[in-house]
């Protein structure tokens, strides 16, 4: 989903940057917000970040046949909303356009859009929804992982047909879906399971925790 | 849930990610096979005669040097989970 350093029009980076520095923002403040009342989810919050640190740095074969990396975005979202996740991104996009010139500082904002932003929120939405009518926890986070790294990948698509629409938009918009998101379709379903297993013992090691933070089903609380 | 349905779970995954390398077995970079899917597409974007405006402060100068970065970002990541698993593991046994 990294869009490469230089690889946007300087218009479409500040807008994007504008939407991710709003977003940031907010989300430090509600870092700031949720570690005052509840010192003990700093941990919780490093895994969080954590988990997006090593899913992106693994770069998997897709049965397209190309490659490409999870995002391990729907954890954070499931737990903290987006806006936190948003400033968890922003770190490990950092991290990569610094030293491994994946993506880049010019399109960090439109990456953190994708990644931090439009991936959490539909993952975050998807997970509420369903533990509000008593999905089980397990059974949602599966979603919300899978849709989370899923929409990422469309996210970018989007954003590359946007600032290139030739021949025409949605002709663009094909062409960046088939190289993104087809390929990340068994990807994101790795990255829901890989999720389940890690909220499964998140459930049972720190279920106060959970419950507290509103993560869990009202049944499972 | 059980450990049983923590290993098949685990087992499904690396399935999902070992098929592709048997399918495509034989296949390589050259003759277009497990590139990457960030390259695909800033191709596909200089097709549209786009000119990158500014290039990575700095790269990786070999790919040596770049999955020594990506094995740290693995590790400075599974370090951290793995100790507050840990440590959350041993605080449930205490009490």
């Amino acid at each position: 989903m990294h869009i490469m350093e230089g690889y946007l029009p300087i218009e479409w980076c500040l807008i994007w940057f504008v939407v991710a520095i709003a977003v940031v923002a907010f989300g430090i403040y509600q870092i700031k917000k949720i570690v005052d009342e509840t010192p003990e989810s700093k941990a919780l919050l490093a895994v969080s970040g954590a988990f997006m640190f090593v899913l992106s740095s693994l770069k998997l074969p897709s049965v397209t046949g190309s490659c490409s990396h999870p995002c391990g975005n729907g954890l954070g979202a499931a737990l903290f909303g987006p806006a936190v996740t948003a400033v968890l991104a922003t770190i490990v996009l950092l991290f990569q356009a610094i030293l491994l010139a994946h993506g880049g500082l010019t399109t960090l904002g439109a990456n953190i859009v994708s990644m931090g932003i439009v991936g959490p929120l539909v993952a975050w939405i998807v997970y509420k929804a369903l533990t509000k009518v008593n999905v089980s926890s397990t059974i949602a986070i599966f979603f919300a992982a899978f849709l989370g790294d899923l929409l990422t990948y469309v996210a970018t698509s989007f954003q590359l047909a946007f600032a290139f629409p030739a021949p025409t938009f949605t002709g663009a918009l094909t062409n960046f879906l088939v190289i993104f998101a087809v390929t990340q379709v068994p990807l994101a379903v790795g990255e829901g399971i890989l999720t389940v297993i890690i909220w499964d013992r998140l459930k049972e090691y720190k279920p106060k925790l959970l419950a507290k933070l509103d993560a869990l089903a009202p049944n499972e609380a | 849930m059980k450990t049983s349905t923590l290993i098949i779970l685990a087992v499904i995954c690396a399935i999902i990610f070992i098929a592709p390398l048997a399918i495509y077995n034989g296949h390589g970079e050259d003759d277009g096979y497990f590139g990457g899917s960030d390259d695909a597409a800033s191709e596909q974007i200089e097709s549209t005669d786009f000119k990158p405006w500014f290039s990575s402060i700095w790269e990786p100068p070999s790919g040596e040097i770049e999955s020594l970065l990506f094995a740290l970002q693995a590790a400075i990541g599974a370090i951290i989970i793995g100790y507050a698993f840990g440590y959350w593991r041993g605080q449930g046994k205490e009490e």
